[in-house]
């Protein structure tokens, strides 16, 4: 049959429509989704950066008068919670979701309803955190919320409680879209992709999205326990009452560390799929990058309370979480050496994706290094709650999920929007970023030396504090800048950016063998999947078997792919309960209502075939 | 170029070991809240552990008598699920309908039950970290149960309006496996909270 016969044409992305709005609103195509994750988790990363700018302005000199320490805990507090839970996670199930059923030859994900939901509940979970500055009381406890100091005796304001509902309501849009992609994953690949033919990108996610289906219910339980001691009067974290403080920080933790890996896997598996297109040559040891990632993923349950070894723990105990979380450098560092050994001996393009993802080896390394130097017990009671440990989660953060990031933006945007970034522009973003990074943050493994305490409103002079401080204030607003041009570089490019074609890198995963961006439903057609480079087999003409034909066609999504708002409704129904529950529990019952009435929409058939 | 049909079977139906995705959705959601389970056990093993005896501050060990009952009854509400389930495998709405109507009584006695066990305990969740804990997995079981309960009265609705029969039942499907999940957990949260502190009593120092 005749492929080009029916070519639907390409909705182009715009918001210039009438309705364009209203169709945003009952949208259940995957990109567009995965556009909106990405979109709405960069305005919270603005925000989150504008938070970090204010506490180095702060900090810039001994006696900063900028902020009162009241108006401090809240812009860290904030800092950390919107850069793990509202950019971290959502910025990366973003790319997931855009790239994952592209890169599997599938039309969408398995569950393209339980998506959008995924989207508007983190959206509304955001702006539910963010609705605590308005009433000027955001959540002030630090982003791991360490009790007792967030029960009910020593945070009596409603702060800590938009933290813990927003944080139990967030955890449900994770989920989601967890469950969403390793049924994908499971169910929809491209004939002929067994599991190792799969792009590693899509490994990583599928390993980040396991450990989100086991490591949010112990955030989303101490979540709930947090505030059934705040509201209702439990003991769960109360010595006197029989319960323990200790508590909250293991099962924070069994959250927290599993977490650091959903950030830096898909951070990694970016890198894994830009080196290779842009060194000319395919990753090296493929089965080795897959299988340390699942190995990543299974030690990390193991090395929680690495977070604790201050807190009395039984030595055994401290030896244990200090040898598994060594350990778990070993399948860390056998992927450096495969990028490593991916990039020796290729014909390197240096380029803004692989700038960024080069960056992203050799700034990951440093704060993996800082990682196994405060993994070892007696270093750690030395470097416990100073700028040392800042410094280490920042080169990791950084360094790692926020250069991988910005690989994944400035590699896949042509896709997803049509249009090639700007190089010269992507140049200097990149080099502003690593040496805004360093700048910012290395000083901090000095300060942190010097015995300067994380979470301090401000410090006085005459301790030795003062160069590192001014330095790495300037090496924020340097970072500050570096995303400045970067935004400069995404809205110059939608306007006036070359157009990117398909296959803007001649890379060799299947979303580069659809149109920039790519029609509704993906694909017209797909080459077979006889490797891990399908495109390139393609291109190449080297098949690595026979008798196989041109084109297949993709498989289908497992939901009727027609827009639904019940998706909208029932997330409007959580926040609605979320907010009932900060102050009139008889409005909670109605929002509960709501999702009911939301998912017998969602479950209803679009068109009962009785006896069909 | 042509495009050449070639369809495998994960590739026509997306079906995955010969289930659906939407049951490997289910699948999905039950490991998450099982953990959510485990954790919450596992909390209460913890809190346990640190006290000086258990239950602490006076509170009598759990009786047994009535919510081993009130267990048989909830267990048992798995078999006329079972039994609808593949009832409407083979076609029979019939026996879906009666299958789905006992297990919504068998669970809904239990959860009546339950709210007559909570007035009968003589203490409440403010009292202490045990009562605290006692609470919360009942009380977080006991909605998972309602939210069963919720799904089959929709199944029930949707039997009668003839959504479903030998080849479309998918929602009857998941329906089912979240209540034998629903039903399995229980055995894990009266094993710990009704079995265990007469079975360890030595763990109470």
């Amino acid at each position: 049959m005749a492929a080009t016969a029916e070519l639907p044409t390409v909705k182009p992305l715009t918001l210039s429509r009438p309705r364009a709005i209203v169709d945003w609103l009952s949208t259940i195509d995957h990109k567009v989704i995965g556009l909106s994750y990405v979109t709405t988790a960069f305005i919270f990363f603005l925000l989150g950066g504008i938070e970090a700018l204010l506490i180095r302005t702060q900090l810039v000199v001994p006696d900063g008068q900028l902020l009162d320490p009241r108006a401090y805990n809240q812009v860290f507090t904030m800092h950390g919670t919107t850069m793990v839970f509202l950019f971290g996670m959502p910025v990366l199930t973003g790319f997931g979701n855009y790239a994952v059923p592209l890169q599997i030859g599938a039309r969408d994900m398995a569950f393209p309803r339980l998506n959008a939901f995924g989207y508007w509940a983190f959206l509304l979970g955001g702006l539910f955190l963010y609705a605590s500055f308005l009433l000027g009381a955001a959540p002030n406890g630090g982003w791991f919320a360490y009790v007792p100091l967030t029960g009910p005796t020593y945070s009596p304001g409603i702060n800590m409680d938009f933290w813990a509902l927003g944080i139990i309501f967030l955890g449900m849009s994770t989920v989601a879209a967890a469950i969403n992609f390793v049924v994908t994953i499971m169910a929809l690949r491209a004939q002929g992709m067994t599991p190792f033919r799969m792009p590693l990108f899509v490994w990583t996610i599928l390993v980040t999205a396991c450990l989100m289906i086991i490591a949010i219910p112990p955030l989303s339980g101490a979540a709930t326990l947090l505030e059934l001691d705040r509201r209702f009067g439990t003991h769960f974290f109360d010595a006197q009452g029989g319960g323990d403080p200790l508590l909250w920080q293991h099962l924070f933790w069994n959250f927290g560390h599993p977490e650091v890996y959903i950030l830096i896997l898909p951070a990694m598996g970016m890198v894994s799929e830009i080196l290779p297109v842009f060194s000319r040559k395919p990753i090296f040891g493929y089965a080795a990058v897959a299988t340390s990632t699942v190995a990543i993923g299974f030690i990390s349950v193991t090395v929680w309370a690495h977070h604790m070894f201050a807190v009395g723990l039984p030595l055994v105990a401290q030896g244990f979480f200090a040898t598994s979380t060594v350990v778990i450098a070993v399948p860390t560092a056998v992927k450096i050496f495969n990028w490593i050994g991916t990039i020796w001996g290729g014909k390197v393009l240096l380029r803004p994706p692989f700038l960024f993802a080069a960056g992203f080896v050799a700034q990951f390394i440093i704060g993996g290094l800082s990682g196994v130097m405060v993994a070892t017990v007696p270093f750690d009671w030395q470097a416990e709650d100073t700028y040392f440990v800042v410094a280490h989660l920042h080169y990791v953060l950084i360094g790692g999920t926020v250069f991988g990031t910005l690989a994944g933006f400035h590699y896949w945007l042509p896709k997803m929007t049509g249009r090639m970034l700007d190089e010269r522009l992507g140049t200097l973003t990149f080099w502003l970023t690593f040496v805004g990074l360093n700048l910012a943050f290395f000083p901090m493994h000095i300060s942190g030396l010097l015995g300067m305490p994380r979470r301090v409103y401000t410090y006085p002079p005459g301790l030795g504090w003062e160069l590192p401080n001014f330095i790495s204030t300037l090496g924020a607003y340097i970072l500050g800048l570096a995303i400045l041009a970067f935004v400069y570089n995404v809205v110059r490019s939608l306007y006036v950016g070359e157009p990117a074609g398909d296959d803007p890198w001649d890379a060799w995963t299947l979303e580069w063998a659809t149109s920039s961006p790519p029609p509704p439903h993906n694909f017209h057609r797909l080459p077979p999947v006889l490797s891990a480079r399908p495109l390139w087999d393609l291109k190449r003409r080297g098949r690595p078997r026979g008798e196989a034909p041109d084109w297949i066609e993709p498989a289908e999504s497992g939901d009727p792919v027609c827009p639904s708002h019940w998706p909208l409704v029932v997330a409007l129904g959580l926040a609605l309960l979320f907010a009932a529950l900060l102050v009139s529990p008889v409005w909670a019952f109605a929002g509960g209502l709501m999702c009911v009435a939301g998912i017998v929409g969602w479950t209803w058939p679009a068109a009962p075939e009785p006896g069909a | 170029m042509s495009v050449t049909s070639l369809k495998s079977l994960n590739f026509e139906r997306g079906l995955v070991h010969g289930h659906q995705p939407g049951w490997w959705g289910m699948v999905m959601l039950i490991i998450t809240e099982a953990t959510l389970f485990v954790y919450l056990l596992a909390s209460y093993f913890y809190l346990r552990a640190e006290a000086p005896a258990w239950p602490p501050g006076g509170i009598d060990r759990p009786d047994l008598l009535v919510p081993s009952l009130n267990s048989v009854i909830l267990l048992s509400s798995s078999v006329p699920m079972w039994w609808a389930d593949s009832g409407i495998r083979s076609g029979s709405q019939l026996r879906l309908m009666l299958g789905l109507a006992a297990s919504f009584g068998l669970g809904a006695l239990f959860l009546l039950i339950q709210g007559f066990e909570y007035a009968r305990l003589g203490f409440a969740p403010q009292v202490n970290a045990y009562g605290s804990a006692f609470f919360t997995i009942t009380a977080f079981h006991g909605g998972h149960v309602l939210a069963g309960l919720v799904m089959m009265a929709l199944m029930q609705v949707r039997t009668w309006l003839g959504h479903f029969d030998a080849r479309r039942h998918l929602a009857i499907e998941t329906t089912a496996l979240y209540w034998h999940f629903v039903d399995g957990v229980w055995i894990f949260i009266f094993a710990t909270l009704y079995l265990s502190p007469y079975l360890f009593p030595a763990l109470a120092r």
